[in-house]
């Protein structure tokens, strides 16, 4: 009774936001009953008939879930928190609204990984990948990577894990758990000629000993091996080989498994999109898609929101990428130059919680490469400032900078100093990002993000 | 003239947007005509003869993977900092160019004994936004904007002069109101950010030392445009006081 009596007031605060035009309402009915009662998450969870999946990373989290979502929406009936809301309560709001719904599909926030998967008991645990990443929210990688461990101590002797073996600390998880699928990049062609300046596990877990790389393809992600005590990368279960590149258009590879291999078109650009696809090719092979699910999901699949969003503007194109840390900014870069380096691009930082208050991080930020071809910074957001003296002392001329503080009068700038038919590159961080699809929402141009399909 | 630049352990300490502070002092020098030569000092290389040395902040696994070593070079860098070198030591770098740190199990990492402190571990990590007040030149006060994120607590001993007074934020150790260490051209400080790109009266300040060394006499740089950096510098110090740790009076 009084489980049901939390359900429906915690569902009508949802509601009563939404209609106050406060946002989606996507956390506040979750953080309602979470408050009221942990307990009750669990038992909703409990309620689903066929478990939960819950995914976690630093970087690529929400897109590997979105594309999760289209792999196995054909078949089974989802509760996703697709709106981002990852912590205890949006967790609990997506549950909450999850009627009739067969399997959780959660994206879950790396540093309440632990206490999510207490509460849902997850059939299916995948773990992409550990970078540091908002050092004054999340603390040092090390005590990160301690959390998980215990999550995956923790988990049912039945559950599933799932774990990106390029990471030295994410594949190290599969260690004693026998059944545990372990994925990886092999391609050789695509590693990078060194560690990036940004990377982070670069020392042997065993011994401390720097790792030697056959192969390293995004930050600290690649083939590794110590040459000290011979602590390697796991054989791959499932790995994305023969990779092809297309810029900005796309991508494929082939996703090669015990039973065979199938070639996967993907309409998201980068190597990390492959890490993504991957992941959820995984995940889903795991719950019982077949390999031709993964592949026709995969090619219907669009970046999730913010994450790699064309709009088309009066005639020109605003391609909207995510940044929210060093690795996950420098392969926005490295993405960006795969179509050619733009002549103008938007770059929008935040200082709020959800971004991080410690704003150094763009400093591990390669943008130097970025800003070897530019005509024009429009550098944004709260602490436009800063970032125009990371490119100023980056080696773009002060001249090239123009310091535009709000976002709506940036994006202007931006389009006006690019030509008829061509392309805006804006990357903000996450709030910046939020503040910039209100605008372009008020304009008509996006759907406001809690009622855009999955 | 040509300005030479010891990096400790990069490969190690360079959390917190070290090579920030590095790209400033080379573009600022270089703008001077001034050529900054960085040489990365790595493990198993000796310490050298720079004009300044930089150490920055690591994780704790990788600050112990290194402290011993760097201890191990400290009489070096005694050496090299009584002959007049500059230093700038930032977070982890900081804490190791102390005398000594206790981390959270109890054990103790060996410090190098430049500036008289000790840290010890505490509970809860000291994060947010700060501003210093600072006297580096007698009748020249100057105020210093970074990012402190610490779960040490830095005692200064009775011989070491703290390198500001905290006007918002934790600073040592979240009590005493000072933050950082100074001694002779050596800095030391929690604050990141990273350091110079807003305070670059103090990458002035480094290599006019390090100037001096490298020539033999004081050096005074030329002023620069500094606007943005202004800019940069007046927002961090509005987060310092809007929303800064505060101190608790123990």
């Amino acid at each position: 009774m009084r489980l049901r009596l939390e359900i429906a007031l915690a569902r009508g605060a949802g509601r009563l936001s939404r209609l106050a035009g406060r946002g989606g309402g996507t956390t506040l009915p979750g953080k309602l009953l979470a408050a009221l009662d942990r307990g009750a998450v669990a038992t909703l969870a409990s309620r689903l008939p066929l478990g939960s999946a819950v995914i976690s990373a630093t970087n690529g989290k929400t897109t590997t879930a979105a594309m999760a979502v289209e792999i196995l929406s054909p078949r089974l009936e989802l509760a996703h928190n697709r709106s981002g809301a990852n912590l205890v309560s949006g967790v609990a709001s997506t549950l909450l609204e999850a009627d009739g719904a067969e399997l959780g599909l959660l994206e879950v926030d790396e540093a309440a990984l632990t206490e999510v998967a207490r509460l849902v008991k997850p059939r299916v645990l995948c773990l992409g990948n550990l970078f540091r990443d908002q050092l004054d929210r999340y603390g040092e990688l090390e005590q990160l990577a301690e959390r998980w461990r215990a999550a995956v101590r923790d988990l049912d002797p039945k559950a599933r894990l799932v774990v990106n073996a390029d990471d030295p600390q994410v594949g190290d998880l599969a260690q004693g758990r026998p059944g545990a699928l372990v994925y990886g990049l092999d391609d050789a062609r695509h590693a990078r000629p060194a560690l990036q300046h940004a990377a982070d596990s670069k020392y042997c877990l065993r011994c401390g000993t720097p790792y030697r790389y056959a192969a390293a393809y995004v930050g600290h992600l690649g083939d590794y091996a110590c040459p000290a005590c011979g602590h390697a990368r796991p054989p791959l279960d499932v790995a994305a080989r023969e990779i092809e590149l297309d810029g900005l258009r796309g991508s494929s590879f082939a996703l090669s498994t015990a039973e065979g291999s199938t070639r996967i078109e993907l309409r998201l650009p980068g190597l990390y999109n492959v890490y993504n696809a991957v992941a959820a090719a995984s995940l889903c092979l795991t719950l019982g898609s077949t390999p031709d699910d993964v592949r026709r999901g995969l090619a219907r699949f669009q970046a999730a929101f913010g994450r790699f969003e064309r709009i088309e503007v009066g005639g020109k194109r605003v391609l909207v990428l995510l940044i929210k840390n060093p690795a996950g900014a420098n392969e926005a870069v490295r993405t960006v130059l795969g179509g050619g380096p733009p002549a103008v691009a938007v770059v929008a930082l935040n200082d709020r919680i959800a971004d991080g208050r410690d704003v150094s991080w763009i400093w591990d930020v390669d943008f130097e490469q970025l800003a070897a071809g530019l005509g024009t910074l429009v550098a944004s957001g709260e602490r436009a400032a800063e970032l125009a003296l990371r490119f100023k002392y980056g080696g773009l001329d002060a001249r090239a900078i123009e310091v535009v503080p709000e976002l709506e009068r940036a994006l202007e700038r931006g389009l006006e100093l690019t030509p008829a038919g061509g392309e805006l590159v804006v990357l903000p961080t996450y709030t910046a990002m939020l503040s910039l699809r209100q605008i372009l929402s008020d304009r008509g141009l996006v759907r406001p993000y809690w009622e855009r399909a999955a | 003239m040509r300005i030479s630049v010891g990096h400790l352990y990069p490969d190690y300490l360079n959390i917190y947007a070290d090579r920030g502070n590095i790209a400033v002092l080379a573009s600022r020098a270089a703008w001077r005509g001034h050529e900054l030569d960085v040489r990365a000092i790595g493990s198993g290389d000796p310490v050298g003869d720079h004009d300044l040395y930089y150490v920055g902040g690591g994780q704790d696994r990788e600050q112990a993977l290194i402290a011993v070593e760097l201890a191990a070079q400290g009489p070096a860098l005694l050496e090299a900092a009584a002959g007049g070198a500059a230093m700038l030591a930032v977070c982890g770098g900081y804490q190791l160019l102390g005398r000594g740190y206790r981390d959270r199990l109890g054990a103790e990492l060996p410090g190098v004994g430049l500036f008289d402190l000790h840290t010890v571990a505490g509970e809860r990590r000291m994060i947010g936004d700060v501003l210093l007040e600072c006297e580096l030149t007698p009748g020249e006060r100057r105020t210093l904007a970074g990012f402190e994120n610490h779960a040490g607590r830095t005692m200064l001993g009775p011989a070491a002069e703290p390198l500001g007074r905290v006007v918002a934020g934790f600073g040592n150790d979240g009590a005493s109101g000072y933050e950082g260490c100074r001694a002779g051209r050596a800095i030391g400080t929690y604050l990141h950010g990273p350091l110079l790109p807003r305070n670059p009266w103090l990458a002035d300040w480094l290599l006019e030392q390090a100037l001096s060394h490298s020539s033999g006499e004081p050096q005074r740089l030329e002023p620069l445009p500094d606007e943005l950096e202004q800019q940069a510098h007046a927002i961090a110090g509005a987060r310092a006081r809007s929303r800064g740790g505060s101190r608790s009076r123990r």
